[in-house]
């Protein structure tokens, strides 16, 4: 009983005096997966290896953040806290949750960085894998077209095969340059292909060998993650058709 | 899981009979650090080792091995909470009954798990979400709930806490030792995800042995490549297969010829 009631207050005296604390140190996490996203376009700056503090800064300085519907109409603070997100901002979005939702009701945060004059806009997608759920973090550049850069990041993929996803950054540099919508504007988003992509295709990337299964995840991921940005796009770009496939 | 529940409940039985005389054994006045209690810390690093030779906590020791620097954090954390849940089990174990022994020594352990969860998150968040499930499961390691009920269960504080040190040092040992291993040959780096990352070979100029460089030590390299089964779990079972032939090798005593 006294053991009981000690080791209780021992517990809950940590945790609550530690909350804070942690939590900020969650929110830096994401920021931090978030500029993985934009690591060519950092000013040399490595996202791994930044401290706590420039994370901060950049993130504070050159990135806007909005939430976005599913009709692609931008959402005030106290809906996103009506969908269930402590804090309304865009980053405090937890994807999981909204993965568990009707298509419908789902609410997705956009994340605009800019540099030099220069805008990124920032998409944040999460799917499947082999074992659990992987998520990324995909970055367009201004045409809203051409991918600046994609970040992966999974729950129980296997080591030095489907985790190559967040490992092997050279795999995720494929998706540089890539493009998600054609010539006409169709979307077509852009395939993971097992045995090599064609260099010339812009829409696909070379899969990982050993790990079909979750490279295959990450492409339908892509297309069905950056689909839910569609009306959104086509609103700020006309140019891009509102594909429903 | 499977794997260690089973060790569980059969392991701790099988020590008191056979790896620990130290059970049994009372002294009036104890030294503070005499002979045995030395035995009872360096015991553990090699003859007694709780992977090598009581063979439990195998499990995470196959799943946190990949890299060097979370297995660290990992044996730090084992030695603290092995160290702690002997002392606090062993002051209170003449006040323990029998029949919930076990749910005393799990409140323990739990609670030394949780405050060891707390720690990381609070300071070191991307260890904590690396290792996360692994923490977790340290209050399943049957290290820490076998030596409670082998030693701590039996002898007093001070003894139980270089128990539980010892034997949290020595599943460490063996933890370091085979992600050093793996990291080294499977992914070509040291210390990866902390902040002093050394990168030692590998298709890149950053790395300090560039295997595809056109000049220099690298162009001897040239047939190198990380090997990837080194990156899977199954090569810290390999690993600590080799190590414990070696020792028993060495050391024919430990060779079991029941």
């Amino acid at each position: 009983m006294t053991m009981t009631v000690g080791v209780a207050l021992v517990l809950a005296l940590l945790s609550s005096s530690w909350k804070a604390k942690s939590k900020e140190n969650e929110a830096i996490f994401n920021k931090r997966a978030i500029l993985a996203a934009v690591k060519d376009h950092l000013g040399g700056m490595d996202p791994k290896t930044m401290s706590d503090e420039e994370v901060l800064e950049i993130f504070g300085q050159n990135v806007t953040q909005m939430a976005l519907n599913m009709d692609g109409q931008e959402i005030d603070a106290a809906a996103v806290e009506a969908a269930g997100h402590k804090g309304g901002m865009a980053e405090n979005i937890d994807m999981k949750k909204e993965k568990k939702k009707p298509e419908a009701e789902r609410i997705r945060p956009l994340f605009v960085y800019k540099k030099d004059g220069k805008e990124f806009y920032i998409l944040s997608i999460r799917g499947n894998g082999l074992w659990d759920e992987i998520w990324g973090y995909v970055a367009l550049e201004s045409d809203w077209n051409t991918v600046a850069g994609a970040a992966f990041d999974h729950q129980g993929e296997t080591p030095g095969l489907g985790a190559e996803i967040k490992d092997n950054t050279s795999w995720a540099a494929q998706f540089k340059g890539e493009k998600i919508f054609d010539n006409q504007g169709n979307y077509v988003s852009i395939a993971v292909v097992k045995g090599g992509a064609a260099p010339s295709n812009p829409h696909a990337v070379d899969g990982i060998s050993g790990a079909t299964v979750t490279a295959n995840g990450v492409g339908e991921m892509l297309e069905r993650g950056l689909k839910y940005y569609l009306p959104y796009i086509n609103k700020v770009d006309d140019s891009k058709k509102l594909s429903l496939n | 899981m499977a794997e260690n529940t089973i060790q569980e409940s059969a392991a701790p039985e099988k020590e008191n009979i056979v790896l620990d005389p130290q059970v049994v054994e009372k002294k009036e006045r104890e030294p503070l650090f005499g002979k045995a209690e030395r035995k009872l810390l360096t015991d553990p690093l090699s003859d007694n080792n709780p992977v090598t030779v009581q063979v439990l906590g195998v499990c995470s020791a196959l799943a946190v091995t990949s890299v060097v620097y979370p297995s660290m954090v990992m044996a730090v954390a084992v030695v603290f909470v092995c160290a702690f849940s002997n002392l606090f089990t062993s002051i209170i174990r003449n006040h323990i009954p029998k029949q919930v022994r076990m749910i005393v020594q799990l409140v323990i352990i739990a609670t030394l798990v949780t405050i060891v969860e707390l720690t990381l998150k609070r300071f070191s968040y991307p260890v904590y979400k690396e290792l996360s499930v692994y923490i977790g499961l340290i209050i399943t390691n049957c290290i820490v709930m076998g030596r409670l009920e082998a030693y701590a269960m039996a002898n007093k504080p001070w003894r139980s806490f270089l128990d539980g040190l010892g034997n949290g040092i020595g599943y460490g040992l063996i933890l370091v030792v085979v992600a050093f291993i793996r990291e080294v040959t499977g992914k070509g780096t040291l210390f990866a995800g902390s902040g002093i990352e050394i990168k030692i070979i590998g298709p890149s100029t950053e790395y300090a042995i560039n295997t595809v460089a056109t000049s220099g030590i690298g162009t001897w390299f040239s047939w190198y490549s990380n090997n990837n089964l080194m990156v899977l779990p199954a090569a810290a079972m390999f690993i600590i297969g080799i190590y414990i032939w070696i020792q028993r090798s060495i050391n024919p005593k430990l060779v079991d010829i029941s």
